[in-house]
């Protein structure tokens, strides 16, 4: 089991995740964005999404330090490991609560107001919106029940090992036996979203428009590329 | 400098009767598909009333257009780039379906199913979103002439601007009616917002459009926009708006809108502009300069200068033919008579309007005055029913002077036509007090009265050997697509995947 789900699993995830984004790019640029349901239902996106995407920034530099960068690093700085993981957990645990209220009142709403949304709710959202439920509701979850309130689980020393020996193609599968069960569906519902990823919505994080600082405000596009020529900034 | 064209229009309000021929048509054309159907590309409100979508003029409410920053530079009313792109999230001050006008279809079935009985079935309205019983209680054009007025028309932000209340007593008040389209402005607020950079200005002939391909659905555009003429389709999740319907305009073919309307009140033809003198004319500070700034920003299509560097910018002979018989410029730069919406707004709008006069002339009988005086003309014009103040915020920042001015001139059309048909006479210092020669009112008079199709609409063909690329470039063909813009009759469920 292990073996599949921790040394297979997630190269047909991130394989998927690679071809998939190629495909959909080259095959549904129509379909790419996302896919905006302020106009039906504005109040309770209006409080849900800012809080989700607040969330999710925090979330993803959070795992970034946590997953990324070697227990060793962050010592040879001078920050002690008692002091890293209270750090960790605290913000950890913060931004994890407004991803999970952000979600909450998102995945409600398609619920409330169902007979509006519906309309535009896909396929892809039936799909999309159980498994990040999943996927954040084991992270907030375990960090809660094993680090908050629990003993304490270094992840440090084994989830983090194996997701950075994933990514460098020698997983070593033997680190994550030892894993609480919580943490596992966690890691599992994580390379889930990443499977899904390029057929759902979530596409328009590639589209995040920091082009948007530097280009002129007015665009011009004329017959021959290259298409612009500015008249202000 | 730099003179590039632009396919521009000119509305003449005085012979708008507010049937909504346009309305219906482009609707027919462009927007009778789910997720866009309660847009309206093209929508006629009455004026004193707070129009579609609701106080869509109201920027303190919407936060459309541009303003000017501490420094005299131009600035979005949305906000700086860093605050519109950290709210992305959920944009705020959008106008929801509540403003606009909720879609709504009717219980037909009943009509069918009900029983033989005495009493005729009803079919009731209903969410056509939900399936669900629903009054309708606001939608486009729901002040048609002056319905509701006791409960809108004092709304109407020009009217607050000048602090001025209409009587709702009918012999006292007034109307007119205001259709309204994009504008394809030469400083597009829309395309400034636009995050993505999915919004375009053509450089051939400034028509303004949403690449499809490109919008990721950040409806910055719709905020951004002070006229609310971009609009999300909310089954795509991508922004549509007026294409000045281009694949006609192509072919020299008029807009769907102008073809049909029935008053024949709209012209179009192209205009020349400076593009090195767009940014310095949005930037004047004070607005009532705007009109003026304006109107200097257009090229006179004569002019040896204008004619050898917009050859030198691509732009063909025979569109520079076409400007010189342009209706539009005649009526904005030659006869001074049309003024552009809200310049204030400064997006430098392309549609420009002539403003309504019909109410002087019995106005003037009923002051016991003599309309056929040169001084009677100008206490005419200020005797309107309709305010010049209220044209004013309308029209030219809120310069009355100018109003009166283009008021008087359309005013002395009049009674100089009466003077040549029944006096056989030319009453010379009218044609002083309005500046003007006598050829002049006469060539103003052929365009606003008995203009032929050829005369208001001077649209050369796109360039054959550039049409198809056009085409290629602008966004594919939608209807290729499930979802597409095309696509009419759509799964209940949308596909993104
Ligand atoms: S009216 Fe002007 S700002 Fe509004 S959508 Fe049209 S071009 Fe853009
Ligand atoms: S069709 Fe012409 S006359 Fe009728 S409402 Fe439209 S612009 Fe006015």
């Amino acid at each position: 089991m292990n073996n599949f789900w921790f040394g297979i699993f997630p190269y047909i995830a991130l394989s998927i995740f690679v071809v998939g984004h190629i495909w959909r790019y080259r095959h549904d640029k129509f379909g790419w964005g996302t896919h905006t349901s302020q106009l039906l239902e504005h109040r309770w996106l209006g409080l849900g999404s800012p809080l989700l995407h607040l969330g999710v920034l925090l979330v993803v530099l959070g795992h970034g330090l946590g997953l990324l960068i070697p227990a060793s690093w962050t010592e040879a700085i001078g920050l002690s490991e008692s002091a890293y993981h209270v750090l960790a957990v605290a913000s950890g645990t913060v931004a994890g609560l407004l991803l999970a209220a952000g979600l909450v009142i998102l995945v409600l709403r398609r619920v409330v107001f169902r007979a509006r949304l519906r309309l535009v709710t896909s396929r892809s959202d039936y799909v999309l919106f159980p498994l990040l439920v999943l996927a954040v509701g084991f992270g907030l979850g375990a960090t809660l029940a094993w680090n908050v309130f629990g003993a304490g689980f270094d992840y440090r020393e084994t989830m983090s090992v194996w997701f950075r020996s994933v990514f460098v193609g020698a997983p070593q599968i033997e680190l994550m036996a030892a894993v609480p069960w919580a943490y596992q569906v966690h890691a599992i519902s994580g390379f889930l979203v990443f499977a899904v990823w390029p057929f759902t919505r979530l596409v328009h994080v590639w589209s995040i428009p920091l082009e948007y600082f530097v280009r002129p405000f007015v665009v011009y596009r004329r017959k021959r590329l290259p298409a612009t020529v500015s008249s202000h900034e | 400098m730099k003179i590039l064209a632009q396919v521009a229009m000119v509305m003449n309000l005085d012979k708008c009767i507010g049937c909504n021929t346009c309305s219906v048509t482009c609707k027919q054309t462009w927007t009778n598909r789910d997720g866009i159907e309660y847009a309206w590309f093209n929508n006629v409100e009455s004026k004193p009333g707070i129009g579609f979508p609701k106080a869509w003029e109201d920027q303190s409410q919407w936060r459309g257009g541009w303003k000017l920053d501490a420094h005299g530079r131009l600035t979005l009313v949305a906000g700086s780039k860093l605050g519109r792109f950290l709210g992305l999230p959920a944009p705020r001050h959008l106008p929801g379906l509540e403003d606009y006008g909720e879609p709504t279809t009717y219980d037909w079935d009943t009509l069918l199913s009900a029983p033989a009985g005495t009493d005729m079935p009803v079919a009731r309205p209903l969410d056509a979103l939900s399936g669900q019983p629903r009054p309708i209680t606001w939608g486009v054009n729901w002040e048609d002439s002056l319905a509701g007025s006791p409960q809108f028309a004092n709304l109407d932000p020009n009217l607050r601007a000048i602090s001025q209340q209409v009587s709702e007593a009918i012999d006292q008040t007034f109307l007119f009616h205001l259709p309204r389209i994009c504008n394809h402005c030469l400083n597009p607020a829309c395309v400034a917002s636009c995050p993505s950079g999915a919004m375009f200005k053509r450089q051939a002939d400034g028509i303004v459009l949403v690449d499809q391909n490109a919008c990721r659905g950040w409806r910055l555009c719709v905020k951004g926009c002070p006229y609310k003429k971009t609009y999300i389709n909310h089954r795509s999740g991508k922004a549509e708006k007026c294409t000045f319907c281009f694949p006609r305009i192509e072919e020299g073919l008029p807009t769907v809108c102008a073809e049909t309307c029935s008053g024949r009140m709209r012209y179009i033809g192209l205009v020349l502009y400076d593009l090195d003198r767009v940014e310095a004319a949005a930037s004047i500070r004070d607005p009532k300069q705007l009109l003026a700034a304006q109107r200097l920003v257009f090229a006179d299509p004569n002019d040896p200068e204008v004619v050898a560097n917009a050859l030198a910018n691509g732009v063909a002979e025979d569109w520079l033919e076409a400007a010189r018989r342009s209706p539009v410029w005649a009526l904005i730069n030659r006869f001074q008579v049309a003024l552009p919406l809200h310049p204030e707004f400064r997006t430098l709008p392309m549609v420009w309007y002539i403003p309504p006069l019909s109410p002087v002339l019995d106005a003037t009988a009923a002051f016991g005055g003599d309309n056929t005086e040169a001084d009677d003309v100008a206490r005419t014009v200020a005797q309107l029913r309709i305010p010049m103040e209220y044209l004013a915020q309308l029209f030219t920042g809120g310069d009355v002077s100018a109003v009166a001015g283009v008021l008087m001139k359309l005013s002395a059309m009049r009674t100089h036509m009466r003077n040549v048909t029944v006096k056989h006479e030319v009453d010379e210092p009218l044609l002083a007090a309005v500046k003007t020669t006598a050829a002049d009112l006469e060539a103003l008079y052929r365009l606003l009265a008995i203009a032929k199709p050829a005369d208001r609409f001077v649209i050369p063909l796109a360039h054959n050997e550039d049409a198809r690329r056009l085409a290629g470039w602008q966004s594919g063909c939608a209807l290729d697509q499930a979802g597409g813009p095309g696509m009419s009759h759509r799964p209940t469920m949308a596909v993104s995947s």
